[in-house]
């Protein structure tokens, strides 16, 4: 016994007596600190990764990719397609439950559906082909499309928010700008909305009636089988978190500061290791519309400044094994890869070559303002590297520190700075949505229709589309070459650099795994 | 006094109408956007003006004040915006972690302060003043945050008798409960217990100096009558006001310490609401806090009677 629990309860024992609440067996309970603060469960409406993460463990889905991103059945017994790629039919696997007891039906998935398409680029695309979807019986249901989409299975099975979940018809209806207000699931964990207290902790009980499938788990492919009864996930300050994890406090941290990390590693009891393969990409995000930005030699000027090791030293540390230089707008490490245009990015940085072509355009020293979210470790770095950066090309730099929300709500104004406007803003995007131009809305050049920053390029619009119509993988492949070339020459933005971070566990725990998102399934105390 | 407290009471009513106003005013002109966050960093920007339409934040002002006063006017604070749940829900979730804190903080604070500075004053001048002095300059110079992280590495990772973090309800036992809000209240009372035993020492040197204590001592009064019985009683009135004021402080310090210890109180509470810009918490627990706030000087107040029989409203 603890030297804590022994006082504990020694002044329990001489105090008021009370009632202990009813709790699990603490050997199939984990405690888990997020990422972030859980605020809500609905991962259509909204695309945190923290929502996106709690949403996977409530509602399940028809496919899940394994670690190579190839979707495989989830709910779905199967499919079947036609040569054309155009008509799809689904069955369920039989036995298929919601967490209110209600068995899941063609009708609910086909609500779902609806609701996600509404949300997700790919689901956009989808529906804008989509001729039917409709339920040929309580198990079967199919897509009736005007045109081949391949990708289909990809969509349906993607981790990337806004992720398919399937929901009872009733929560399905929710308008998709609505947060929906009721947690009824399909997947392996029941969330207890009672004992919820936002900002602090969420609780998951393991819903008993789930049926895994019998392959392996991997990410979100085969089966979900819940070694544990109870998930709290506990709210906290990162220093709080390191202590509380070194005390056994807490069993597991999604992100621990990389400042605390040589402490935890030597910690008795402690393991760390990558949290996720994919990684994530740094992001510097010009605006297109205001000057100096709006023309095309500023940002180039930029990229031939910008040094991605200043910027990931700054977000992860000297420890080489964390980052790498990214000359590209893709995820390394993946079969569909491609670094080319990205040679603006590689050698020593030259500086009078960047003046010179800033001068060229009429932008020395022209005024920058800078929107840095301080309230965030990776923001706030990346923010103070390109003050320098911006300085060192002869910029006037605004430097406007504020919260994550104000740049949240600054970021969406296309006005000049002057009039509550902005030039530049960071964040960075999960590796795993920057794998294929899918999910990763960042790349996206359709101008007005853009994400913020608003980039213009017919030329990768078409490459986009190239790509997404791709047969096989050696025209992915060439799709993706030629995108990122087009990225490179309009600079979409400037990827500051790709970097990984850790996670950290008791080493009582055992089949904690590597993933984009954090896999419950398989893990439990030795 | 009857009539004073409730002349007081009902006063609180135009008091509340004005920080109504004025909290709604704020978040009305201050930049961030609820719809942003909640739509993601991934969403477009139609996806945040969708959103902003279907949570109404595009209507004018005076519609959404006239709405959300109404509502209020009715006992409802509204719903927050993203987890959907009731404000009133939300705040009863979180209040007995606050109420807790600030009220064994009080107890341990006052409880070690007024003896403390009782104690400066008698032996004023000596070296168990100066220490005494000393350590209340170390509070209220020391940040909360500090002192937090300095107990709980102390007190929880080296010497493992208390927990890190968290909190246990009183219903699931005394000792648990203690155990989590000892190194919190602690945290929470530095600076408060150097303002009393501040106060309370000066307004105690001021006391003992006058004619009548003078004459007990004469007289052959016990020196512990004299000090607890005679001075204390009236130097009460100051250090009574110092404790109402102090509240206010406590209500703020325990953000701080709230975070620190990750205790589920209001405080955590309203500083999750502000970065999230969920507008309808943020303003019920502004609210909520400055009734509380006006109860407390109402409290103050009617102590002074009791102190001093002189006083009468």
């Amino acid at each position: 016994m603890k030297r804590r629990d022994f006082l504990i309860s020694a002044a329990a024992a001489g105090a008021l007596a009370a009632p202990n609440l009813a709790r699990a067996d603490s050997s199939r309970v984990l405690r888990f600190v997020p990422q972030a603060n859980l605020s809500s469960m609905d991962a259509v409406a909204g695309t945190q990764y923290v929502v996106r993460n709690a949403a996977l463990l409530v509602w399940d889905m028809l496919y899940g990719v394994n670690a190579r991103l190839e979707p495989q059945p989830q709910m779905a017994e199967g499919h079947e397609v036609d040569a054309e790629f155009r008509t799809w039919t689904f069955r369920l696997r039989p036995g298929l439950k919601f967490h209110d007891g209600e068995p899941v039906r063609s009708r609910d998935c086909i609500a779902s559906l609806k609701r996600w398409m509404v949300r997700d680029t790919m689901g956009q695309l989808i529906a804008a082909k989509t001729d039917a979807l409709e339920a040929l019986d309580d198990r079967t249901f199919r897509f009736r499309l005007k045109a081949p989409f391949p990708k289909l299975l990809y969509a349906l099975g993607k981790n990337n928010a806004p992720t398919a979940l399937m929901m009872p018809e009733r929560i399905a209806r929710t308008d998709p700008f609505q947060l929906i207000s009721e947690y009824v699931g399909s997947g392996p964990m029941k969330f207890s909305r009672s004992e919820w207290v936002p900002g602090a902790r969420a609780v998951f009980e393991r819903f008993a009636d789930y049926q895994p499938r019998g392959e392996p788990a991997e990410w979100l492919a085969g089966g979900k089988r819940m070694l544990l009864d109870r998930i709290e996930w506990l709210i906290m300050d990162p220093a709080t978190a390191g202590a509380a994890l070194q005390n056994g406090e807490v069993d597991w941290w999604e992100t621990p500061l990389p400042d605390l990390v040589p402490l935890l590693r030597s910690s008795r009891g402690i393991a760390v290791d990558i949290a996720d393969p994919l990684g994530n990409i740094g992001s510097l995000r010009m605006n297109h519309l205001q000057p100096p930005f709006n023309d095309v030699r500023a940002r180039r000027a930029l990229l031939m400044g910008l040094s991605q090791q200043d910027y990931m030293e700054a977000v992860v540390g000297n420890n080489p094994d964390l980052w790498q230089a990214l000359p590209s707008f893709f995820t390394p490490g993946t079969a569909i890869y491609s670094e080319d245009g990205g040679d603006i990015l590689k050698g020593p940085r030259n500086y009078d070559a960047a003046k010179r072509l800033l001068a060229e355009a009429g932008q020395l020293g022209a005024k920058v303002t800078l929107l840095v979210a301080t309230d965030i470790p990776i923001t706030k770095a990346e923010g103070e590297v390109t003050q320098d950066l911006l300085t060192k090309l002869g910029f006037n730099v605004d430097y406007v520190a504020t919260d994550w929300g104000t740049v949240g709500a600054r970021r969406t104004k296309k006005d000049p700075p002057s009039q509550g406007g902005w030039n530049i803003f960071h964040t960075w995007h999960a590796g795993a949505d920057c794998v294929n131009p899918a999910p990763y809305t960042a790349l996206d050049c359709g101008g007005d229709k853009a994400w913020f920053g608003w980039p213009n390029s017919p030329k990768v619009e078409q490459c986009i589309a190239d790509w997404y119509a791709a047969p096989d993988l050696g025209a992915e492949k060439a799709a993706i070459a030629a995108i990122n070339r087009a990225s490179f020459e309009v600079v979409t933005y400037a990827p500051t650099g790709f970097f990984r971070m850790y996670q950290a566990w008791r080493s009582s725990l055992s089949g904690v795994v590597k993933a984009p998102f954090p896999v419950f399934w398989g893990v439990q105390r030795s | 006094m009857y009539a004073y407290a409730v002349r007081r009471i009902l006063s609180t009513i135009p008091v509340m109408a004005v920080v109504a106003l004025f909290v709604f005013s704020l978040l009305y002109v201050a930049p961030g956007d609820p719809a942003a966050i909640i739509a993601g960093d991934q969403a477009t920007p139609a996806d945040v003006e969708r959103i902003r339409a279907s949570l109404g934040l595009d209507r004018p002002f005076l519609i959404r004040f006239g709405e959300w006063l109404w509502r209020v006017l009715h006992g409802d604070l509204g719903q927050s915006i993203f987890t959907n749940l009731p404000v009133t829900h939300m705040i009863a979730q979180r209040i007995e972690p606050t109420l807790s804190l600030m009220s064994l903080t009080m107890i341990i604070s006052i409880g070690c302060a007024v003896p403390m500075g009782v104690l400066a004053a008698y032996k004023h001048g000596t070296w168990i003043d100066r220490v005494v002095m000393i350590m209340a300059v170390a509070g209220f110079s020391v940040p909360v945050f500090v002192v937090g992280y300095v107990l709980a590495y102390t007190f929880a990772l080296e010497l493992d008798v208390l927990p890190v973090q968290g909190y246990t309800p009183i219903a699931n036992g005394v000792g648990p409960w203690l155990a989590n809000l000892a190194l919190p209240a602690v945290t929470l009372g530095s600076a408060f217990t150097a303002l009393i035993a501040r106060i309370t020492r000066a307004t105690m040197l001021e006391v003992l100096s006058q004619d009548y204590v003078r004459t007990a001592r004469s007289k052959g009064v016990d020196q512990r009558d004299i000090l607890f019985v005679h001075a204390l009683k009236n130097a009460a009135v100051p250090i009574v006001t110092i404790i109402g004021l102090g509240v206010a402080g406590l209500i703020g310090g325990s953000v701080v310490t709230e975070s620190v210890f990750a205790i589920p109180g209001v405080g955590r509470l309203v500083v999750d609401a502000i970065l999230r810009r969920d507008y309808p918490v943020i303003q019920g627990v502004i609210l909520m806090f400055s009734f509380i706030y006006v109860l407390v000087n109402l409290t103050v107040d009617l102590l002074y009677t009791v102190f001093d029989p002189r006083i009468r409203y």
